[in-house]
């Protein structure tokens, strides 16, 4: 008698237990609307409260297609995560892959359909106007100049390994110096001070000098050509010109990607979308909140972005056949003979 | 009569299968396919030269031994004295001096990666220096347990004998007490080094990129250079390795293990100079292991050069600039951590409680299911969750977007804690007790059921604690295993780290202060049950 009671008291318990962990477990896999699709992006892709998203609020009102976005890290993480995701990605659109490592994506098959162009933008060096007239020194304009001994210790640059300014940098170098060239001019720029960090955030917030409200103490950053128009419109309180400036003769073009993903499970909705991101609507919402121009020519530019931004008349380049087979090996040779 | 008893106690033929069924399953599917998959990708890869021939792998490698050896090192001379004043000495406060001491060894790696960055000054970060300090925090527990329990016992009457016969504390120390030390030291010495040698959160975070070790490489190589086939054979590479010092470190353990049927030896502190130097060393050492944790908490709330709730205050919301996220919600990732550990743990107390039913109830046979199942705690966790990662890749095995993935790959890890808790339990059960149970009427099943089962149920609970703390603080595996938006709070912790700015590291540090107190509050609660126990 006693034993059955034991036995029916632990039934309950196991029952209450139950109860509580079932619904827990099935709340991790609650399932998805058909009408809500996912955008992955790199992280400084706004997610909401921009201009950005009020014109993707007005692509969901005309087609009642949610568009859901995802951050993943920084460009170069998150295609080497689409990678490994292949077949069943994380989202069914991908912004922001660019042609440094498009080659890698297709490589990784995750894509199903060729990707499209929708904006482009110039890594470049950064100075701090500030700094170089407090120094009396000329700013530096081709990538020569860094090797000058006035300019020791003050630039800080991208791992390329970890991010894509940083590696679009490093082809900028191997534009300019070559296939075999490019090695001694890292060596040099190593033995004139340049430092590495393994993000664009932290160069160019933390390190670099001028940037507003920083603390860092190096006034030459791998940044990008619109990065000065940025600090004109983010500046508080209001400032009416560019606290940086462009090295020209540094600059290498980079040009972003959009594409469907491979395993979507939302094809007519993620097409619409990418209809969507090349029109005009949302392109001209491009120039102010990623700081890249939009690919779509009847796009008119903001002010402050023909005033600040500077677009070199010739950008350094390499082609995606030789990016493809060297990028790894290059990225490996960068870290020996800079890191280690 | 003992044959007698063994009929009597008999089981039905189907229990042990029954029991083993669960756990076997769950090992062969999702531990050894993954790792056979693993190795078909090295043998089926060219880059098995390319990998070992590619620059910079010669330096990965003799930084990952060097700095493991030295961890180790350092590690054991600077145990030693609180392992032998732990071991020895009885006073007021010891079983807490004991778990400030121990509780480090399970704390989440993020965590005390974050309380180094925190702790040591900035020049320090991407060192050898850095890395090597972290791992002695975390080790010196190995220590204090393993030979702290050999010191405990060493009988006292042969140091007394050494010491009448003339010998100088430092000759004791040298001729008597570290040669029957030795089997304790060698099996400290070898967890430590097997520990630091596939250390992942802590180098990736004091490490830098200039300092990797095989673990952070492969992820590198995986994650950033899309090299799976060379990450593969470092893995393979690494677990030969790891292989080869298991079976060396254990096949000497065998030959030089010594007896001591000594009752416990603590004893007071007698003079004021022995008191005076008990209370300095353990104080010393204390105040080394709360540093880091003081400093996370501190550095948490720093903005700039003051004081400030801001980084608390703003968990909440990530903001950069308008509309730009952090890139991990710092709340999210507490309740992602706090569901991924619930279910990590239930399907570990299922496993582990099954398992270690079966293991004791087989006896001989069991000794494989126990083995097997201790696998993949020798298995660094990059290589779970790479195994998993590139085997589930294929449908109908298209698992890496199931959420459940991520919870199964921590209960992997955490299932060989709760064996570990339930075993001696069972093992300590007279089989007479069964017996009687039948002969007052019981059937053997019913027997089995009421004196070995639910006897399980405290050393499951303590097995569920540290499921719980392992799956807390995960981080290997999860690597591999994260979903964008789905991030845990170790995952969360790194991407904070990584970000530029005052507000994301201070944020970084709170969360890694809120993760702290809860993993070492589930770990005292489960070692206090496990110690009740014994």
């Amino acid at each position: 008698m006693t034993s059955r009671s034991a036995k029916s008291r632990s039934f309950t318990r196991l029952a209450v237990v139950g109860a509580i962990f079932i619904p827990m477990v099935a709340a991790c896999s609650a399932g998805t609307r058909a009408t809500t699709i996912t955008m992955v992006a790199y992280d400084s892709f706004p997610k909401s409260g921009t201009s950005l998203n009020e014109a993707l609020a007005g692509f969901t009102r005309s087609t009642g297609i949610t568009v859901e976005i995802v951050t993943a890290g920084d460009t170069g993480t998150m295609v080497q995560k689409a990678i490994l995701t292949s077949g069943n990605p994380e989202g069914d659109v991908m912004w922001g892959v660019d042609n440094t490592l498009m080659s890698a994506a297709n490589d990784g098959k995750i894509f199903l359909t060729d990707p499209i162009d929708v904006d482009f933008g110039d890594v470049c060096v950064n100075y701090d106007l500030k700094w170089f007239d407090d120094h009396h020194v000329a700013p530096p304009i081709s990538l020569d100049d860094l090797l000058k001994p006035e300019y020791k210790d003050l630039l800080v640059v991208e791992n390329p390994a970890t991010s894509s300014p940083g590696l679009a940098f490093l082809l900028a170098t191997v534009a300019r110096y070559g296939v075999d060239g490019w090695q001694q001019y890292w060596t040099a720029l190593r033995h004139n001070g340049v430092e590495v960090s393994d993000s664009w955030d932290t160069a160019y917030v933390d390190r670099f000098s001028g940037s507003a409200g920083s603390k860092g103490d190096k006034p030459l950053v791998v940044s990008y050509g619109s990065s000065p128009p940025a600090e004109v419109v983010f500046a508080n309180p209001p400032i009416t010109t560019a606290p940086t400036g462009v090295a020209a003769d540094t600059c290498f073009r980079q040009t972003e990607y959009v594409g469907i993903l491979r395993g979507t499970k939302h094809l007519d909705a993620s097409r619409k979308l990418l209809d969507f991101l090349v029109g005009t609507t949302f392109q001209k919402e491009l120039p102010l909140n990623l700081f890249v121009y939009p690919v779509n020519k009847k796009v008119a530019l903001p002010d402050v972005f023909t005033k600040f931004a500077v677009v070199p008349k010739n950008p350094w380049f390499v082609g995606s056949d030789a990016i493809a087979q060297n990028r790894q090996r290059w990225q490996e040779q960068w870290t020996q003979i800079v890191l280690r | 009569m003992d044959t007698d008893r063994a009929a009597l106690t008999r089981l039905p033929r189907w229990t042990v299968p029954t029991l083993v069924a669960v756990p076997a399953a769950g090992l062969a599917v999702f531990y050894l396919w993954p790792l056979a998959t693993l190795l078909g990708r090295v043998l089926s890869a060219s880059a098995l030269l390319d990998t070992f021939r590619a620059p910079g792998i010669g330096q990965v490698l003799w930084f990952t031994l060097w700095q493991a050896i030295v961890s180790t090192a350092i590690t054991m001379v600077v145990g030693f004295v609180p392992a032998y004043v732990l071991a020895r000495y009885r006073f007021r406060g010891r079983r807490t001096a004991l778990a400030i001491v121990t509780v480090p060894f399970m704390l989440p790696t993020v965590v005390v990666g974050a309380a180094f960055l925190a702790l040591l000054p900035k020049g320090w970060h991407g060192t050898a220096l850095a890395v090597i300090s972290a791992h002695v925090f975390f080790n010196v527990a190995v220590m204090v347990r393993l030979v702290g329990a050999m010191w405990a016992v060493l009988p006292t009457d042969l140091t007394a004998a050494a010491r009448t016969l003339g010998a100088s504390p430092a000759r004791l120390l040298r001729h008597v007490v570290l040669p029957l030390l030795r089997p304790a030291l060698f099996a400290a010495g070898s967890v430590v080094f097997l520990f630091t040698f596939t250390s992942f959160g802590v180098v990736r975070l004091l490490g830098g990129t200039t300092h990797p070790t095989v673990e952070v490489e492969i992820v590198r190589r995986a994650t950033q250079l899309g090299d799976i086939d060379g990450a593969a054979v470092l893995s393979v590479a690494q677990l030969i390795v790891l292989g080869g010092v298991v079976w060396w470190s254990a096949r000497w353990q065998r030959r030089a293990s010594v007896h001591f049927s000594a009752g416990p030896t603590t004893r007071r502190a007698r003079t004021t100079r022995e008191r005076r130097w008990l209370v300095a060393s353990l104080s010393l050492t204390i105040a080394l292991l709360l540093a880091p944790v003081a400093f996370l908490v501190a550095r948490s709330l720093q903005l700039g050069d003051g004081w400030s709730l801001q980084a608390w205050r703003t968990l909440g919301r990530g903001e950069v600039r308008p509309g730009i996220s952090l890139g991990a919600d710092p709340f999210a990732s507490m309740f992602m951590s706090l569901r991924f550990a619930l279910v990590a743990t239930s399907i570990s107390v299922v496993a582990g409680g099954l398992a270690a039913a079966a293991i004791s109830t087989a006896r001989r046979h069991g000794r494989l299911l126990d083995a097997g199942l201790m696998l993949p705690l020798g298995t660094s966790a990059v290589t779970i969750g790479l195994g998993m990662l590139i085997t589930f890749d294929r449908a109908p095995f298209d698992w890496r977007a199931q959420w459940w993935l991520i919870p199964l790959g921590h209960a992997l890890v955490a299932t060989p804690f709760v064996v570990r808790s339930a075993l001696p339990v069972l093992r300590s059960i007279s089989p007479d007790q069964r017996a009687a149970a039948i002969t007052l009427g019981a059937s053997p099943l019913r027997a089995w059921w009421e004196v070995e089962i639910r006897r399980m149920r405290r050393p499951l609970a303590a097995g569920a604690g540290f499921a719980a703390a392992i799956s807390m603080g995960e981080f290997g595996a999860t690597t591999f295993l994260t979903r964008s938006g789905r991030e845990t709070m170790p995952i969360a912790i790194d991407r904070l780290l990584t970000r530029a700015g005052a507000i994301p590291r201070a944020q970084a540090f709170a969360l890694a202060a809120i993760l702290l107190v809860v993993t070492a509050a589930i770990i005292m609660v489960a070692e206090v049950g496990e110690v009740g126990d014994a």
